[in-house]
């Protein structure tokens, strides 16, 4: 019981330390505090005073301090850029992410493991040539150029995630089980003749079941980075798309809440991924 | 029989509704801008997609035809500038209601002054109008005339109302209760905002009908300009607003009839060096970017009419000066764009001690010329041109750097740190009155971006300039204002603080099945007779 | 039949490698020049792969760039393989609190927003830098930040390494510490690293190329593969001529040409 809480707090303290270094590197990236709309020719000089000063200014550790505070009784604070509630803007757009990530990753992965489950079972150094150079052409396709292509056949903008993901969870996941499969005990097994979905899912997958758990992990959160530039080229109206004009036009509030969200998905993956690779070694 | 015959008629019904259905959904004209609206209050418009709702919901006094670029009477019928312009009075119509049905009089005109001068809202709109210290009165005058007063004379005072629109004082519903062809129906945040027409526009056209002639206006949020391209190829919107070089030239080899090019427009690009004295650069430096002759000396080194021809494909003109020369009433006709001559650039070099030397320039004391523009990323024409100057500095011997710098990092070099030498950036101007520049042109003003804020004017020539905007400002006389402006172009063509590049043509996309659209130079662009555009009513359009 | 294939990978390879090295003598014209009265051009005999859209040749800017991405892409997926494969590594090899405590610190990584990072190291370079420093600081950057995600693969990795029998033998025949970790741990690693290491070089190609937006990568008019392929970016040039796509095809071939060449290296001890 003692464990759980010990976890839960570390899990917590993580949180708070990632939006703290979020917010920093937001403090002290240059921009900060500068609003371009400082540069209508119209405003007079007093106005042009009040935007300046209208700026979340201060200690940092002050700031978050006071955000931490507010947060707890759920304000979550007013975005400049949107010029709404941070939590209005959040309930509005999650769905949308979570729609595009949660496909992302269940088509991603789904085609890499279709795509390495044979190769690595069938083992022919063509199919191998061939996937290899499949997921070469997509892990180079710039993902403004697969969007476009997507709009260009009318295809569900959403997979162009799916497509951005599988690649690299294939690599890994490839040569991963490739290990896996030429291990000796798996040699033994073939050698007695076990039919091959036998051995794959009883010798070869239990051997790779850790560390493509961990992929699992953290293939979660590279969805999330990925999910920032496809939802910002193609128009989704995701967090995504907060976050990369919450970084460029330095909204603070934004900015902090996004990163802790992040984090917490981060870790909660990870965490799962952990413990479920524990409990896998533990049974024989 | 019995059953056929009712079959038949249940069909021909279905049809029918499908048809009305059809019909209906066909006349809504679609089209994109680039992000959501920040503020739904009149008042405090300073973005593009905010603006974009208050044109097609707010109900003005006086509207600029885009076209004409003449005043028209809109809620008001007649108005006189007295006072040597620090008055006006405004004849309103009567019998007029808001969307919700609140009545329409001098009073709302009064509260919206009221609210648009107070000086704690820092109002874009209303800083137009604060040309000096004190409070604006309004009195109204028998329910349908107002007369509002000034504490100083605002020069163009009447076309500036063009952009105040009336809020209602009474109406429950704020600033939602509008006077405009169209009202905000919905908005789903981050897709799209859809306008309905307004049941208690005025207003009607020559023949008679109801406007606004199209019911409902669905504007999309995108950001991605091929995305918006292919869905006006597709017809799936009906027109963009601004279209850059580019995607003109593919629009037109799909469909010619879909572009326009309106011809060139107010807006400029330019670029200037940093002759702040609270900048951090080095004194060398410092002494070049100060020197006359070296600024016109780089101005002649540019070949402009490649940037025109190259960077914008030809959708450009050379620029010449802070006026564009499509505003015929203000340009100085007797300026043109510095010529492309690098011998003669070379002379004046000389005159101040530079010298060529195995491909590069040194200044007098040794040093290699060699300094950095700075510009905004994402802009490609910007990018591009900063690279074609590049190459022409380069034959007379000078090293440019090119620096592409997001917006934030780029204001903050030009108006805190002051750390840049030389930056490349662009003014959209929808104002032809050159009063709306005096922020530029004063030079203890925040956006005289070479040297903001100057206690007092450190070259004899920009006191010149502020003694020419503050005459410029107190008459209404025209050819006065007119002899002002022109002296004002001429110093800024012989001194060259902002070395002007290009000035962009308008382009635009229209559907061919859009209606009386007329694009033009000033903004908006295509939709500025929104409420007497119709669309062609095609079924197959609709799919 | 893969016989065939890797000779061709190969020779594929040496040419791309040859030509790039001697770019100087194989173009007329530099990467720079701006050929103003032809901009747009489609392949002649001057400009073999056309002109783009300022009039310079395509063919020396591609020669060039692959100069310079081949270069430094690769430097970079190196180090952040390298940074992977010792973090990770530590970390699952010690196991207790060290690794709780590496691995939080890979989740944080893992989270942050690095663009502001990357922003402000431009704004701490002066402006006057030359292109190429500008990229080289880039790629740097890159591979120093890019190491979070395999660390975690890597660490789960090394744990079950460390738990595995022939460890406990290593361990049993008087291995210890770090020794253990360089000879016995890290070898193993091997399919995990080159998995990162394949999947980095284009990431970072195609990352190079869209940090222009912040003032980052390669700056005018030195090219670079990614500079050349967000060219390709937008409608109007998508659908300009199919040499437009040559940077892209190169890419894509010098990384399968690579994978297929070092294939045997994947494969474990």
């Amino acid at each position: 019981m003692l464990s759980w809480w010990k976890h839960a707090a570390r899990i917590v303290a993580t949180i708070l330390l990632g939006g703290l270094l979020g917010a920093t590197l937001l403090r002290t990236a240059p921009g900060f505090g500068i609003d371009n709309e400082e540069l209508d020719p119209r405003l007079n000089h007093a106005s042009v005073v009040a935007l300046r000063q209208n700026q979340p200014g201060g200690n940092l550790l002050s700031f978050y301090f006071h955000h931490l505070s507010r947060l707890v009784h759920g304000d979550l604070g007013t975005s400049r850029t949107f010029e709404r509630p941070v939590s209005q803007l959040l309930r509005e757009r999650a769905p949308e992410t979570l729609k595009l990530v949660g496909l992302g990753l269940l088509v991603g992965w789904a085609l890499a493991l279709a795509l390495a489950l044979p190769a690595v079972m069938v083992r022919s150094r063509s199919m191998d040539l061939c996937t290899s150079v499949l997921s070469g052409i997509l892990l180079c396709l710039p993902a403004a150029l697969l969007g476009l292509l997507f709009v260009l056949t009318r295809a569900p903008v959403r997979l162009v995630l799916a497509l951005i993901i599988f690649p690299k969870v294939f690599r890994y996941s490839r040569s991963l089980l490739a290990r896996s499969a030429s291990m000796p005990h798996v040699l033994t097994a073939r050698a007695k003749g076990l039919s091959q979905l036998r051995i794959l899912l009883w010798h070869v997958l239990p051997t790779a079941a850790p560390q493509l758990l961990a992929l699992a992990g953290v293939s979660v959160s590279l969805a999330f980075a990925a999910a920032i530039p496809v939802e910002a080229l193609c128009d989704l109206p995701g967090i995504g798309q907060l976050a990369w004009k919450a970084a460029l036009g330095r909204d603070l509030y934004l900015l902090v809440n996004l990163t802790m969200i992040v984090t917490t998905v981060t870790l909660l993956a990870n965490s799962a991924a952990d413990l479920l690779a524990q409990s896998l070694t533990v049974n024989p | 029989m019995k059953k056929i015959f009712s079959l038949i008629v249940r069909l021909v019904c279905v049809l029918f509704v499908a048809a009305i259905a059809v019909g209906q959904t066909s006349n809504e004209l679609r089209f994109c801008v680039k992000a959501d609206p920040k503020t739904l209050n009149p008042l405090q418009v300073a973005d593009d997609a905010s603006e974009t709702v208050r044109y097609l919901t707010g109900g003005v006094l006086l509207r600029v035809n885009r076209l004409t670029q003449e005043a028209e009477p809109e809620l008001a019928t007649s108005w006189k500038v007295t006072d040597g312009g620090k008055t006006i009075t405004f004849k309103l119509r009567d019998g007029l209601h808001f969307s919700d049905g609140t009545p329409f009089s001098a009073d709302d005109v009064a509260y919206t002054v009221q609210q648009l001068m107070d000086p704690a809202l820092h109002s874009p709109t209303g800083d137009s109008f604060r040309s000096g210290e004190g409070k604006v009165l309004t009195s109204v005058a028998k329910g349908d005339r107002i007369t509002i007063t000034f504490p100083a004379p605002v020069a163009g005072l009447d076309k500036l109302f063009d952009q105040v629109a009336i809020m209602s004082a009474r109406s429950p519903q704020k600033e939602k209760a509008v006077l405009g062809p169209y009202y905000l129906a919905d908005w789903k945040a981050g897709s799209y905002l859809l306008l309905k027409r307004n049941p208690n526009y005025w207003k009607q056209d020559a023949a008679g009908h109801r406007l606004p002639l199209i019911d409902t206006v669905r504007i999309d949020v995108q950001q991605n300009r091929d995305t918006e391209m292919l869905r006006l190829l597709r017809g799936e919107i009906h027109f963009i607003n601004s279209v850059d070089p580019e995607s003109f030239d593919k629009l037109a080899s799909e469909n010619a009839a879909v572009v326009h090019d309106a011809g060139v427009s107010l807006d400029a690009e330019f670029m200037w060096f940093n002759q702040a004295s609270k900048s951090p650069l080095p004194a060398y430096k410092q002494k070049w970017f100060h020197s006359t002759n070296f600024r016109r000396a780089i101005s002649e080194s540019i070949n402009r009419a490649d940037l025109a021809r190259i960077a914008f494909r030809g959708h450009a003109q050379p620029g010449v000066g802070p006026i564009s020369p499509a505003n015929k009433v203000w340009f100085n006709t007797n300026l043109h764009a510095h010529p492309f001559d690098q011998r003669s650039a070379l002379q004046r070099l000389a005159q101040d001690g530079f010298r060529l030397q195995d491909g590069k320039l040194r200044d007098s004391d040794g040093h290699n010329v060699e300094f950095s523009i700075m510009t905004n990323s994402g802009n490609k024409n910007r990018e591009r041109m900063a690279t074609m100057i590049q190459q022409d500095l380069s034959g007379i011997g000078i090293t440019v750097n090119v620096v592409s710098l997001d917006f934030p990092s780029l204001i903050e070099r030009m108006t805190r740190t002051f750390d840049y030498e030389a930056c490349l950036l662009g003014l959209l101007n929808n104002d032809l009155d050159p009063n709306s520049q005096m922020n530029v042109w004063l030079s203890s003003a925040d956006d005289h971006q070479w040297n903001p804020n100057e206690k007092t004017p450190e070259t004899a020539w920009e006191a010149e300039i502020d003694k020419l905007m503050h005459a410029q400002a107190a008459t209404l006389d025209l050819q006065k204002r007119k002899q002002y402006i022109d002296r004002l172009q001429q110093i800024a063509w012989e001194q060259e603080p902002f070395i002007y590049l290009v000035n962009r043509n308008a382009l635009s996309a229209v559907s061919p099945s859009v209606q009386n659209a007329h694009p033009v130079v000033l903004r908006p662009q295509v939709y500025w007779n929104v409420d007497e555009l119709s669309l062609r009513s095609e079924v197959a359009s609709a799919k | 039949m893969m016989k065939s294939a890797l000779t061709i990978a190969i020779l594929l390879l040496a040419s791309v490698v040859t030509a790039c090295l001697f770019a100087n003598f194989l173009t007329s014209s530099t990467y720079a020049h701006q050929f103003r009265d032809i901009p747009d051009s489609p392949p002649s005999h001057q400009h073999l792969l056309g002109t783009d859209d300022l009039g310079r040749d395509r063919f020396s800017r591609v020669l060039y760039g692959t100069r310079v991405s081949l270069l430094l892409a690769p430097a970079a997926a190196l180090l952040s393989s390298l940074l992977a494969a010792v973090i990770g590594g530590i970390a699952g090899f010690a196991g207790g609190w060290t690794t709780r405590l590496v691995m939080a610190i890979t989740d944080l990584f893992l989270s942050l927003p690095w663009l502001l990072l990357l922003i402000t190291v431009r704004a701490l370079m002066p402006l006057n830098v030359s292109p190429i420093t500008s990229v080289i600081i880039t790629f740097a950057l890159l591979g120093c930040l890019g190491w979070a995600a395999a660390a975690r693969v890597v660490c789960a990795d090394a744990r079950s390494l460390a738990q595995s029998d022939f460890v406990l033998l290593a361990r049993a025949s008087g291995a210890g510490g770090f020794r253990l970790l360089f000879r016995h741990v890290l070898p193993n690693l091997r399919p995990i690293l080159f998995a990162q290491f394949w999947i980095s070089v284009p990431v970072f190609i195609l990352t190079e190329a869209n940090l222009g937006i912040l003032g980052l990568g390669v700056a005018e008019p030195l090219p670079s593969w990614g500079s050349l392929l967000r060219e390709l970016e937008n409608y109007s040039s998508l659908t300009a001529g199919p040499w437009q796509f040559v940077p892209l095809v190169l890419l894509i071939a010098v990384v399968s040409c690579f994978q297929i060449v070092l294939h045997k290296q994947e494969l474990p001890v």
